[in-house]
């Protein structure tokens, strides 16, 4: 039975843009919008691609960024220079 | 006791205002940029033409040959609007201010070779007034420009050249002690040295250019395109050698505004050139017309910096880079 792994935003001027590249890259991704706060559920794994994000905000953009805007995430956690990929292992 | 705490959610009316909408395609949530930029320029409901100009309407799309059916598709690709771009140039200047004050601290400048540290007053501190001709380039682009998507832009690069004139000026004052004689004799280098009366020539006409976007061409895409490669590269590349290293940091910033500023000409040359065969034809024109003054205008500069031999050399290298740009922008660059 495949496990979820989500992430859930902020829903800022900031993030809006990963949740847009979030649900470009993961096909079949879940997205719960939430008061103040957006919850992205898919099966098995779950990727957040830097090219995807910098072709959306114009400008270069690391991964760590992402924490800024992040509330909670379920997975483990493979971080990259490139990506931010969450999984069951 | 439980108590059951339960979120409401409320959903708002309207993600955002509806002339975004409308180009959206859809109320959903736009970015500021988006909604800082889209449709902002008033269109109509002007009473008078302006005695300034009886032609033309306040914003008029007809100021330039250029047409195109949506001024906006002329797009930042940095989506700069105020908080973006002033954020983004504050982060570059702090580096610029820690450059300037490592360099101070350790009187790097000393270590520049006598003969290199006259070439370098005599290339790099004239520039200031080119940078100010740029200021007021682009100044004029967005007077008479049409749509904030390309207006906005340009005065943003406007404020950059003030704030590169403002680098040079101070090197200028670090190069003298202070004294301000460097800057003096720039000025006069700028005014009546031959090698730069070339530049102070086009860097003049390009000044009333009837079409703004025309002007758009020779300012963004000619002269800075071979200059700032020619001056921050090649001219730099040759310093080195002799003690220059410390200049390249204080410059650093041009370097890295040159690149960005690329970004924005490509995207709107490119997207213009493409609306149609007019257009392209148009830029083509402008594009060899321009880039050939400014290649013949930077040759005896470059000569003098790096000798009869490497001079010209240099100059090509940077035109032929530049023709590359305009090709793969889809310009016929001749």
């Amino acid at each position: 039975m495949p496990r979820i792994v989500s992430i859930t935003l902020q829903n800022t001027d900031d993030a809006r843009p990963i949740i847009e590249a979030i649900t470009a890259d993961n096909a079949d991704c879940t997205v719960h919008s939430y008061p103040g706060i957006v919850k992205i559920d898919r099966d098995d794994s779950l990727t957040v691609r830097r090219s995807s994000v910098e072709q959306r905000i114009g400008r270069d953009w690391d991964p760590q960024e992402l924490h800024l805007s992040m509330v909670s995430m379920a997975g483990n956690l493979d971080e990259d220079d490139d990506y931010f990929n969450l999984s069951w292992s | 006791m439980t108590i059951d705490i339960k979120t409401l959610k409320v959903e708002p009316r309207r993600h955002t205002f509806g002339h975004i909408a409308r180009r959206l395609g859809a109320d959903k949530p736009a970015s500021r940029y988006e909604e800082g930029t889209l449709d902002l320029q008033a269109t109509t409901n002007f009473h008078y033409k302006p005695l300034w100009d009886v032609e033309h309407w306040h914003f008029d799309e007809t100021r330039t040959a250029i047409r195109m059916s949506d001024w906006y598709a002329l797009r930042d690709p940095r989506q700069y609007y105020y908080a973006t771009y002033n954020i983004a140039r504050a982060n570059q200047y702090q580096a610029t201010e820690r450059n300037f004050e490592f360099v101070e601290k350790r009187g790097l400048l000393a270590s520049l070779t006598p003969e290199w540290r006259d070439t370098l007053s005599f290339y790099l501190l004239p520039l200031r007034h080119v940078e100010w001709g740029a200021n007021m380039n682009c100044t004029d682009i967005c007077d008479r420009g049409y749509g904030t998507a390309i207006t906005a832009p340009c005065i943003f690069s406007a404020g950059d050249h003030l704030a590169m004139a403002q680098i040079i000026g101070r090197v200028g004052l670090m190069l003298d002690g202070n004294l301000g004689n460097a800057l003096d004799a720039a000025k006069a280098a700028w005014m009546d040295a031959p090698e730069w009366q070339g530049l102070r020539k086009l860097v003049e006409d390009s000044f009333v250019i009837k079409d703004w976007f025309e002007q758009f061409v020779a300012q963004n895409l000619c002269l800075d395109g071979l200059i700032y490669p020619l001056v921050y590269t090649k001219f730099e590349e040759e310093g080195r050698a002799k003690g220059g290293t410390a200049v390249t940091m204080l410059t650093e910033f041009m370097t890295d505004w040159f690149a960005e500023h690329s970004r924005w000409v490509d995207s709107v040359i490119k997207t213009t050139a493409a609306e149609s065969p007019e257009n392209k034809a148009l830029l083509s024109g402008w594009f060899s017309a321009w880039g050939r003054a400014a290649s013949e205008a930077l040759t005896p500069l470059a000569i003098r910096v790096l000798g009869a031999e490497k001079g010209p050399a240099a100059v090509e290298a940077c035109v032929a880079t530049l023709k590359k740009r305009a090709t793969a922008l889809g310009l016929a660059a001749v």
